[in-house]
């Protein structure tokens, strides 16, 4: 997916820094600031309209084109409704003074301009959509922390791994080495990179005051790049219907300054828990209104594993398939090689008629023999070979194959990119 | 973990005394009450032997505008059942607030909005509005019927064997708990094994194949018989609308089916469409489903379009400002519904390249409605406008419609859709342009043409009750939902938090509340015209000073329809008719040829219902037998040769002078 989708950006990043310039130069999103202030009003009335007033810039960016966008409809939405008030009232029954015309139902100049005014606006905002989606393109790498403030060379965005779990978030920081469960706390100014899947079934990962929504889906990767201006301590949830605990699926977002940030990691590195495969294979059970917990390590492979659905030992993941596949697959035998089991194993019934449930069993991969080797520190890790319990009989003895690193496919992006 | 393969036994499948939901008393109360109700239905039938005149009259009529009429009435039922659901959501989330849990349990209120949501647009909007193009389309193209009166029959029933498996899902088993699209992998067998979602699925499939069918059927009908001289830029613009939505179902309600049955496949057989591994991809689903759905929008609102137009021409007293314009923006519509299903998933991660085409393409959309709603606008400009109730209906749409429509082209911008997809915002914003546009404008026709339908105007009195009801209920219901769209709240929570929330909630109950008031005004509305008939009567077939053809016969209109086919001069047939001073020919009357009543379509149905329920409870010899049965019944009903037969002259002749007397009455009066 990195590849497919840098490419693509890379392509699209060279004209879209021209849009930015035009952008900051002749259509200057900050006088509409003003405007966007006014319901901040409202918001006295002890009301937090957190779309109209985020604290991450992003996010203040999506509100700005929200309300370029309504004043410019305004434009024409607020003619309309007094004409039909008046119109309504002026040629009631009653009014004998006002004009009658019943055959009167043309006029090509009255047409021109019903076409045309919608069009204008249309056109307006049609200009606007193209070069705000560019730039405020979730999977765009940012290249500004605040107007006028762009990303410095040397600053690296931070990532965090979220993953959507029955029904709570799972936050990995893989540069710090910790994971928290329902709690995000990202350091002010640093631009994030989220990446984001889920384990089942779709969610949609939202912090309202940070940055737009995304979807979080199994077997996929999204990605969201955003930034927190201010300090604050909010909430994000779910923003797609997930199952019977998803009312429950919120966390405690908290932006920190750069000292309190590191504060919080090193209270997540005292804590017990160490984020294993097995633990995390524990964590994914479905369960609802998940406390805060926190991980002092994690399994450096975890999340890469969630993404390729193959954290169970021995199951294939999906880019060792998906690089299979592209080099002409396994043939005939490759339907030998399944099991039953699946990835939705907690809930998973197999179809009545079906072969029931299965999945792919995996290969020997220099990549998990690295993995295994990393989560059991020091010890010489096994071949994840198919053991002979669970192996049909007839398998062929495949030898592991070798893919380079870069050769092979990432996991699976959305597919309408 | 691994519960495959799923109990069954031989005769009952997985069906067992547990599917009865006793346990849930609010269920209970319900089932007692619908007994009861229906015990006193179905006793009132017998007593008043209305058995024979039902059957004989109405089930087995092949008559569009009985059809029609009996379209309405399903989905007149089916709102309550789904304004229901409604209240009970409005409820929840008005006490879920303070630590309280609410009175309804996640597996309890996850299937109320999914069923809120599907009965809503399938059984409610989509009878509806199908029941209006029924009774209204052939009278206004001075045709006897549709073209293939035993498929529109037919059509009807299965309908109406969706939502009677829809219904079933309240007291036997359960229904979704996935939201009305049931996006999978959530509605995949691995995440929704139970019953709930197959009763989805065959719900909409069996009812699928009604509305395709009356799809195919009115356009052919509009296409083929129209009355001389009646050329396409002559047709009303309420069939103009109707062909063009008609066109939209019969493109796109087959993609609903296909996607429906690879979801089948996927939980029967254990295919891997949209499961997350063995290469199944649940974004196609959602791709496919919006590929349907986002045209189903279209085939609501474009009819109800078609009606204001009839009803601001006719109640300005003036011809429509820019039929022709009127007629390309509809078509447009038409065509661009389809090139923008992704705006319902921008957050879902499509690059921005995508996303902009479909944001873009989505405004454009408003340009040819824009140019509708200045077109309505022009023709009350210098008319003469009667303020009855289906003009203020009008009013109430065009001033409410421009809303959702803003609001529309603001969740067509990606990235502020990033910020309000999901939310109550969006949720707001489709029940603004379809309770502002497509309820608003069914009632308009149906107080439009009820006088057509049944000989009488509706009560003024409770119309207007239920109309002041329903306007300020619907922004009372609404505008909170805005407000809490842009607080970041998003939709099908059950439970909250933030105390700050709740007064908005509370407004949007109390809004809620009006609303069902309105709908109780409303049947008292019928109610009390029904009693009041006499006084409401109208003999002239014309009460409103109507333009297209549908007023130039009786009201009810006789089987026949027109005793002569009408020729057409003008776009509005019948005001040309009337300037010129046509005169109704009161002789020569001939024999007229008309399709016969038959059983066979509320028999399939029947046979239908059976087969959903069988696939939904795993009952494979039911479902079996009852397949072949339902084929073999079909397969009969093509032997069947009494299919039509002759209205004698005679009889022609005594129905047009009793009209003839009637008019002359009320000129003497």
């Amino acid at each position: 997916m990195d590849k497919l989708s840098n490419g693509t950006h890379a392509a699209l990043q060279l004209p879209l820094r021209d849009h930015a310039t035009v952008l900051k130069a002749g259509f200057p999103l900050s006088r509409f600031r003003l405007i966007a202030v006014l319901p901040l009003l409202l918001a006295l009335g002890g009301c937090n309209f957190v779309v109209l007033a985020p604290t991450g810039d992003i996010a203040a960016q999506q509100r700005d084109m929200l309300v370029i966008s309504t004043l410019l409809m305004l434009l024409i939405i607020i003619p309309v409704m007094a004409l039909t008030a008046f119109f309504a009232w002026k040629y009631r029954q009653s009014n004998t003074a006002a004009d009658y015309a019943p055959d009167w139902d043309h006029s090509t100049q009255l047409e021109l301009v019903i076409w045309s005014a919608p069009l204008l606006i249309i056109i307006c905002l049609g200009a606007l959509t193209w070069i705000g989606t560019h730039l405020l393109d979730p999977y765009r790498p940012l290249d500004r922390i605040a107007p006028g403030k762009p990303v410095a060379a040397d600053v690296r965005p931070l990532e965090v791994d979220v993953v959507a779990l029955d029904w709570k978030w799972l936050f990995i920081y893989p540069e710090q080495g910790v994971a928290t469960v329902n709690e995000l706390a990202v350091p002010v100014d640093r631009p994030i990179t989220f990446r984001i899947t889920a384990s089942s079934v779709m969610n949609a990962f939202y912090v309202p005051t940070l940055a737009g929504m995304i979807y979080a889906m199994p077997g996929m990767e999204t990605k969201l790049h955003a930034v927190a201006n201010a300090p604050v301590t909010s909430t994000g949830f779910s923003a797609n219907y997930s199952g019977a605990g998803f009312s429950g699926m919120k966390f405690g977002f908290m932006a920190l300054s750069d000292g309190d940030f590191d504060g919080w990691i090193a209270k997540a590195k005292t804590s017990q828990g160490n984020l294993t495969k097995e633990v995390y294979l524990e964590l994914e059970k479905p369960s609802e209104n998940a406390p805060v917990q926190r991980f002092a390590t994690v399994d450096p492979v975890l999340f890469d594993a969630v993404l390729n659905m193959c954290v169970e030992t021995g199951k294939m993941c999906m880019k060792e398939m998906m690089a299979i596949d592209a080099k002409g697959g396994l043939g005939r035998e490759g339907a030998n090689n399944v099991l039953k089991l699946t990835h939705d194993k907690y809930a998973r019934r197999g179809a009545v008629f079906g072969t029931g449930a299965g999945y792919v069993l995996g290969l020997c991969t220099p990549e998990e023999l690295t993995g295994r080797t990393l989560s059991v520190a020091g010890a010489r890790a096994p071949l994840a070979v198919p053991s002979a319990k669970t192996a049909p009989a007839g398998l062929p003895g495949f030898t592991p194959i070798s893919l380079k690193a870069g050769a092979q496919p990432a996991a699976r992006a959305p597919s309408n990119i | 973990m691994t519960e495959y393969p799923v109990p069954t036994s031989a005769i009952f499948g997985r069906l067992t005394l547990g599917a009865l939901p006793l346990h849930e008393p609010i269920l209970v109360a319900t089932f007692a009450a619908v007994c009861l109700g229906g015990l006193v239905v179905l006793g009132a039938l017998t007593y008043f032997r209305l058995w024979g005149y039902l059957w004989k009259e109405w089930f087995t009529s092949v008559d569009h505008k009985k059809i029609g009429i009996m379209y309405m009435v399903l989905g007149i039922i089916m709102l309550l059942r789904g304004f229901a659901d409604a209240v009970m959501m409005r409820l929840q989330q008005a006490l879920a607030f303070n630590g309280s849990e609410g009175y309804l349990p996640a597996h309890h209120y996850d299937q109320v909005f999914t069923a809120h949501g599907v009965i809503m647009i399938f059984f409610v909007a989509m009878p509806l509005v199908t029941g209006l193009m029924n009774f209204v389309v052939p009278l206004q193209i001075g045709a006897r019927d549709v073209s293939f009166p035993f498929l529109n029959n037919f059509s009807f029933w299965m309908t109406v064997a969706g939502a009677v498996l829809v219904m079933m899902s309240l007291f036997v088993g359960e229904f979704a708990r996935t939201g009305w699209l049931a996006y999978p992998p959530l509605s995949g067998i691995a995440y929704s094994p139970d019953p709930g979602m197959d009763y989805y699925i065959w719900a909409l499939q069996i009812a699928g194949v009604g509305t395709l069918l009356s799809g195919v059927n009115l356009i052919c009908t509009i296409v083929k018989m129209r009355a001389p001289g009646m050329t396409m830029m002559k047709m009303p613009v309420f069939t103009w609308t109707a062909l063009c939505t008609n066109v939209l179902i019969v493109a796109a309600f087959p993609v609903l089916t296909a996607v429906l049955a690879l979801l089948s496949l996927d939980r029967y057989v254990g295919t891997n469409f949209f499961t997350n591994d063995f290469g199944g991809n649940p974004m196609m689903y959602v791709n496919l489903i919006w590929i349907w759905g986002h045209p189903e929008v279209y085939i609501l609102i474009l009819p109800i379009f078609g009606i204001f137009s009839e009803v601001t021409s006719t109640f300005s007293g003036k011809k429509l400002f820019g039929y022709t314009s009127m007629v390309y923006a509809t078509v447009v519509i038409t065509i661009l519904s389809y090139l923008v299903w992704l705006h319902h998933f921008f957050t879902m991660g499509s690059g921005a390249s995508v996303n902009s085409f479909f944001g873009i393409t989505t405004m454009i959309i408003s340009i040819p409605t824009g140019a509708k709603m200045f077109n309505w606008l022009f023709t009350m400009y210098r008319g003469r406008i009667r303020f009855e109730l289906p003009m203020m209906w009008t009013i109430a749409f065009m001033l409410t419609f421009v809303i959702g429509g803003m609001t529309g082209v603001m969740l067509a911008v990606p990235p502020a859709d990033f910020v309000l997809h999901n939310s109550l915002f969006l949720i707001a914003h489709f029940h603004n342009v379809i309770i502002g546009g497509v309820v608003f404008g069914l009632f308009a026709g149906i107080s439009y043409w009820f006088p057509k339908a049944f000989g009488f105007r509706l009560n003024e009195f409770w119309g207007k009750c239920s109309f002041w009801f329903w306007v300020v209920g619907f922004y009372f219901a609404f505008m909170p939902l805005y407000v809490l769209g842009l607080m970041g709240v998003t939709r099908r929570l059950r439970v909250f938090d933030d105390p700050s929330l709740h007064i908005w909630f509370i407004i949007a109950a109390f809004g809620a509340f009006l609303i069902a008031l309105g709908i109780g005004c409303f049947l008292i509305q019928i109610a009390i015209s029904i009693l009041q008939r006499d006084k409401l009567r109208d003999v002239t077939g014309d009460p409103w000073d109507g333009r297209t053809l549908e007023w130039a016969t009786s009201s009810p209109p006789p089987d026949y329809n027109f005793a002569f086919t009408p020729v057409v001069h003008d776009n509005d047939a019948w005001w040309d008719m009337k300037a010129r001073g046509y005169k109704r020919p009161l002789e020569g009357f001939r024999p007229i040829h008309m399709p016969s009543n038959t059983g066979t379509g509320i028999i399939l149905a029947g046979i239908a219902i059976t087969f959903g329920f069988a696939m939904i409870w795993y009952i494979w010899w039911l479902a079996a037998l009852s397949f072949v049965t339902l084929l073999a019944t079909a397969i009969g009903h093509t032997f069947n040769y009494h299919r039509d037969f002759f209205i004698p002259a005679d009889v022609v002749a005594r129905t047009e002078s009793e009209r003839t007397r009637q008019l002359a009455g009320k000129v003497q009066a």
